[in-house]
């Protein structure tokens, strides 16, 4: 099965202290992880409970998808049906070409090798230590001593805990812990990586850490990462795409900075506002409406536009006077943006000019 | 009282504590064959668990109530033919093992079940999502993660069977319950019931010590 995917609009992506143009151009991907149709609902004393009511979702190779929910809206339940630790009740999970829920105990342990797990709680084996942990998967796949013996080290040089190999889980902080789940998740060379709150036990900065890792190894070793989590920070942080869940359904999903920057799904809407604190702007807003006849406008800038005085040059050209009520610059994984709301203070005829003039070069401008 | 210990036979002492060892020993390894993989079936069946099967559970688990709710000197005298039938006679130490084993195996496995239901069901999850086949979660998860707690279930339950085994010399059992019935009781021999019953305590301390320092050392949490 393949699935086609067109990146629609041209963008920029710094890196290195150079901003690289890409082109439009059409990809022809095989989507590595597809579900269809998914339903799940769990029995409890007679009654039906639903998690899932119908999921269809495609993860693309070596891409970081993202699935952010509210609690209870069936996250959990969807990263587990992607290695069925829970079996949905109807629908298709294919893997890398492979409907997991037509196989076979046997062969679905196998296939499970190739998807790696990590979890809110890490669970480690709290009996072994962190090299035995690593080595655990490989044990139980039966691989040679001396195999084990490498990988373990090359994993725990990848995940920077070469020196606490021989000590105990409880004898690490959260952030190692889940260090060793990850180099623990890597050892069977898996393609996808399924990460389930993975740093939702974490405090910010060691979140910052995991995270960066988990972006290095995506780009080290091409792996499709699937994350959950309830956080917008995490999702901007790393991810490439991103699927909002809300009921048991996906109700929105795209690109990161297109969910972002323009979020039409009032759970979305919420998601966005735990990181650009928007509550203040809404008063702002509201009171200056309520003060006269003004144009308020949200102005988004993308990749190299947004270190350019663009906003500037229009406004002193049109003669236009505009305070700025709120503005961030910030960037989304590797892009760069910035989104200011502005004021304007001339009369309606002139700011709809000056509008469309921000728009010909190519700001994104909503009138609010 | 006298404190002459003039009725002490001290080389029928020795055999007695000797013949004791020999059944604790037995006693506790068949205790220990039967009472484990009981335990983990009965954890593998139970509600949410790998292997979940209600009606089995449900039977197995009523089977280990009713041996473990008989008072164990009902049930030697209950399994006698049993006895007869597995070893060939119902006396001396011998005769005491399986009676021991039938007492003591149901308690263990209980215990054995309630340690495994200590793991965090997130680590037998993990083991599951890197392809672990059930054998394997039992095996490298479920026996090394509840380690010390089933080391802590091995020491009580040995404790047990020392005094299930002074209580086997009711029936003929043979050990240092013999001797202190046979003695002590039926002869008024006080001061032969002392001389086992400091021997029996100094070996439910030693017993009991070694099992804590062994939890101890395996301990990771
Ligand atoms: N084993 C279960 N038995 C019954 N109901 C369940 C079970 N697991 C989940 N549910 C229900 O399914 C729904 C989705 O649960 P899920 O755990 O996927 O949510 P979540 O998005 O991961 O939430 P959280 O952020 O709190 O972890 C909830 O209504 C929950 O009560
Ligand atoms: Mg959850």
């Amino acid at each position: 099965m393949r699935t086609y995917t067109l990146r629609c609009s041209p963008f920029f992506v710094y890196e290195k202290g150079v901003f690289i143009f890409y082109q439009d151009y059409g990809r022809e991907v095989d989507a590595l992880i597809q579900l269809r149709h998914l339903h799940k609902s769990y029995q409890v004393q007679g009654k039906t409970i639903p998690a899932l009511t119908g999921i269809d979702l495609s993860i693309e190779q070596g891409e970081i998808y993202g699935i952010i929910g509210h609690s209870g809206a069936g996250k959990s339940t969807l990263i587990r049906c992607i290695n069925l630790l829970e079996r949905p009740t109807s629908g298709e999970v294919i893997v890398d070409g492979v409907d997991l829920t037509k196989l076979d105990e046997g062969k679905l342990q196998e296939k499970r090798r190739a998807i790696g797990m990590i979890f809110q709680h890490f669970n480690l084996l709290s009996s072994s230590t962190v090299g035995e942990n690593v080595a655990f998967p490989l044990k139980l796949a039966k691989r040679p001593k001396a195999e084990i013996d490498k990988k373990v080290n090359e994993l725990l040089k990848l995940v920077g805990l070469e020196a606490h190999k021989d000590k105990y889980p409880s004898q690490l902080s959260g952030g190692q812990k889940q260090r060793v789940g990850i180099a623990r998740a890597l050892a069977n060379d898996p393609k996808v990586l399924l990460c389930d709150e993975a740093t939702s036990a974490l405090d910010p900065q060691t979140t910052n850490s995991i995270l960066a890792l988990l972006l290095d190894i995506n780009r080290k070793l091409g792996l499709t990462i699937v994350l959950i989590t309830h956080e917008m920070h995490v999702i901007r942080s790393i991810c490439d795409r991103v699927g909002v869940i809300d009921g048991g359904k996906i109700v929105e999903s795209g690109n990161v900075l297109d969910v972002f920057l323009r979020p039409k799904h009032p759970t979305t809407q919420e998601f966005v506002e735990q990181v650009a604190d928007s509550t203040e702007l809404r008063e702002a807003v509201e009171h200056e409406k309520a003060s006269g006849n003004r144009t308020i406008a949200r102005v988004t800038f993308l990749g190299e536009k947004t270190y350019q005085p663009i906003l500037f040059q229009t406004m002193q050209e049109t003669g236009t006077v505009f305070s700025i009520l709120q503005g961030t610059i910030s960037r989304m994984k590797d892009t760069p943006y910035g989104q200011l709301v502005i004021e304007l203070e001339g009369d309606v005829a002139q700011n709809q000019k000056t509008i469309e003039t921000l728009r010909q070069r190519g700001l994104e401008v909503e009138v609010i | 009282m006298d404190w002459t210990f003039e009725n002490v036979d001290w080389a029928e002492i020795g055999e007695g504590t000797m013949d004791t060892l020999t059944m604790l020993g037995f006693s506790t390894l068949f205790t220990v064959l039967i009472g484990l993989p009981l335990g983990i079936i009965l954890f593998l069946t139970s509600r949410g668990q790998l292997l979940q099967n209600r009606t089995f559970y449900m039977i197995a688990s009523f089977v280990v109530n009713v041996l473990r709710s008989v008072p164990f000197i009902i049930l030697m005298i209950l399994l006698i033919p049993v006895t007869k039938m597995i070893v060939g006679t119902s006396l001396g130490v011998l005769g005491a093992i399986p009676p021991l084993v039938f007492g003591a195996a149901p308690f263990f496995a209980r215990l054995v079940e309630t340690s495994l239901r200590e793991i965090d069901k997130g680590v037998i999850e993990a083991a599951q999502s890197m392809g672990a086949s059930n054998w394997q979660i039992v095996w490298n998860v479920l026996l090394p993660e509840s380690r010390s707690g089933l080391i802590a279930g091995i020491t009580i339950t040995t404790v047990t069977l020392v005094s299930y085994t002074a209580m086997s010399g009711v029936i003929g059992g043979g050990g240092l319950g013999d001797l202190a019935i046979r003695y002590g009781y039926q002869r008024f021999q006080t001061d032969v019931m002392i001389v086992t019953v400091v021997i029996l305590l100094v070996m439910v301390q030693i017993l009991q010590s070694l099992g804590d320092r062994l939890v101890l050392k395996f301990s990771r949490k």
